[in-house]
């Protein structure tokens, strides 16, 4: 799949910023006055900038409202509801605790709910796709669950907790890019299913449609880059994982708590950019490209 | 309107003849043709007489080479659009609902006009059936030529798909595959039609008649050649002297 930059920085970004919010919610840090004010507006800056930067791929952002109707079938559109009712009932408890010392805590219970529930409804979007099988697997929304946990702990300065979250994390992490990889293979479809041809022989793509390219290359058969993957995982992990944990694991320091959040916010990056720069949509097989 | 329908009154569709296509992209030229001057968007170009040439398209044919385990590898024109899906996954996952699949006809259309250009549609198609259109940024699809077969300003021959029109070889049929007893579904049953990755569970509309086994080459080919070994009589007469004459020269 093309990694759209603008995919990146959405999912990256929303999901911090909702982990975040899922801890606010749940009363961790239970802050007040400017310290909530700080806390919610990087929370909502996250995650409100990177359901903005999700919007600069449409073809028609001026529609985009058109996606609060089909919330019965699409993901993406439960995805909205979710995001939108997650920021209004959070912006409410943030209201109480910024401007008016007031806790209320079955607000915040609400908001974290449908906080967490805006990453699930965004892995799912992913997940339902038949067609690309590296996505199409249960670890999906673990990994974007368990990312938004950790990262949201470790940005709410929840160490106690973002040190076992970082660790599960890490864990789903390995475990989903060793199960992606076999993913495809393991699909079943190859070019000898894709044209019904396969019980005859060996099938080979001899001549493509054009001898230019078209938007389903271009969109769907991303193959530069990907000999720098196994690179990109070892960077990726280090940075989301194991610098973060070891920041923490000192003796703490604010400086350090920084440096673990930018450290793991590149890290998340990363592993994001090869979600889908790695993902082979099963199209590719007609032109010969899997 | 993003959930499928139950049942459709009809399944319209195409049949494809992979054992009678010659691969000469007619049908994706008078797709191209018909579609870019009627129903929506036109279907843009970019840089079409650069060094780079892009476009959409809404039928592309592909060529594959089979080789069996034994015997000669086999070329295959395979002309590939919309299959119409009964479990359309492109329908579903729309989140406006300007992907729909129509009752009557079980037809899948993008209504345009509610289309925000997401591209998830076309990421949830196994086929690569639907493109999105650079210039208009909206999704483009085959529209069976909706905007052909029930039009009474045609005449009766030309109310099919242009491509099914076009096709030269005979290899394209249009027709309703819900009915058993229709010439498309009696052609499916009797030449074995097969769907393409039917383990996406899209459950296609489209089917694909498999080409024929080819002839076996037997040890005696030539039987024919004895009979046509070169009759080189020399010439007499006039023409005799000519000849001789001109070759002393």
């Amino acid at each position: 799949m093309h990694p759209a930059p603008s995919v990146i920085i959405f999912t990256t970004l929303s999901g911090l910023g909702f982990g975040l919010l899922f801890f606010l919610g749940l009363g961790f840090p239970a802050v007040s006055g400017w310290i909530a004010f700080v806390f919610f507006a990087i929370a909502y800056g996250m995650a409100v900038g990177g359901l903005m930067a999700s919007t600069f791929h449409l073809g028609h952002p001026e529609r985009a409202l058109k996606a609060f109707t089909q919330w019965k079938t699409s993901w993406l559109s439960r995805e909205g509801w979710c995001a939108v009712l997650a920021l209004i009932v959070m912006g409410l408890y943030a209201i109480g605790a910024v401007f008016l010392g007031q806790v209320w805590s079955l607000l915040g219970w609400i908001g974290a709910l449908f906080s967490l529930a805006t990453v699930f409804t965004t892995s799912m979007i992913y997940t339902q796709l038949k067609t690309i099988p590296r996505w199409n697997m249960n670890l999906t929304p673990v990994m974007f669950l368990s990312f938004s946990l950790a990262g949201g702990a470790l940005l709410a300065g929840q160490t106690s907790a973002a040190l076992p979250l970082l660790l599960i994390a890490a864990l789903v992490q390995m475990l989903y890019w060793r199960k992606g990889d076999q993913a495809l293979a393991s699909s079943g479809t190859d070019l000898g299913t894709a044209t019904g041809l396969g019980a005859r022989g060996t099938v080979r793509a001899f001549e493509p449609p054009h001898t230019g390219t078209n938007y389903l290359l271009r969109e769907f058969v991303h193959v530069v880059g990907r000999k720098h993957a196994e690179k990109l995982r070892v960077i990726s992990f280090v940075l989301a994982f194991v610098l973060p944990v070891l920041l923490l694991v000192l003796p703490f320091n604010h400086f350090f708590a920084l440096l673990a959040v930018a450290s793991h916010l590149a890290g998340v990056a990363t592993s994001r950019w090869l979600f889908f720069a790695q993902a082979e949509h099963v199209v590719g097989l007609y032109y010969g490209k899997r | 309107m993003t959930q499928l329908p139950n049942s459709t009154d009809r399944k319209m569709g195409l049949v494809i003849d992979l054992d009678t296509c010659v691969g000469c992209h007619a049908c994706v030229i008078s797709c191209k043709g018909w579609n870019t001057e009627n129903y929506g968007a036109p279907l843009s170009d970019q840089d079409a007489y650069g060094g780079n040439p892009s476009g959409t398209f809404l039928n592309r044919v592909h060529s594959y080479e089979v080789q069996p385990a034994d015997g000669h590898a086999q070329l295959i024109h395979f002309p590939k659009s919309c299959l119409h899906c009964e479990d359309a996954p492109c329908v579903t996952v729309c989140p406006t609902g300007a992907s729909y699949k129509r009752v009557e006809d079980g037809i899948v259309l993008v209504n345009e006009s509610d289309c925000i250009g997401c591209g998830l549609c076309a990421w949830s198609c196994p086929y690569g059936a639907r493109e999105l259109d650079v210039t208009e940024g909206v999704m483009k699809k085959c529209t069976l030529c909706v905007d052909r077969i029930y039009n009474e300003n045609l005449p009766e021959v030309d109310r099919i798909p242009s491509c099914v029109r076009t096709c030269p070889a005979g290899a394209r049929h249009f027709g309703d595959l819900g009915d058993p007893d229709s010439d498309v579904s009696k052609l499916v049953a009797e030449r074995g039609g097969m769907d393409l990755m039917p383990e996406m569970g899209t459950k296609p509309v489209n089917k694909y008649l498999p080409p024929r086994p080819k002839d076996t080459i037997e040890e005696q080919i030539d039987i024919l050649a004895p009979l046509l070994a070169p009759v080189a009589e020399e010439p007499k007469g006039f023409l005799g002297w000519l000849d001789k004459t001109l070759e002393k020269l």
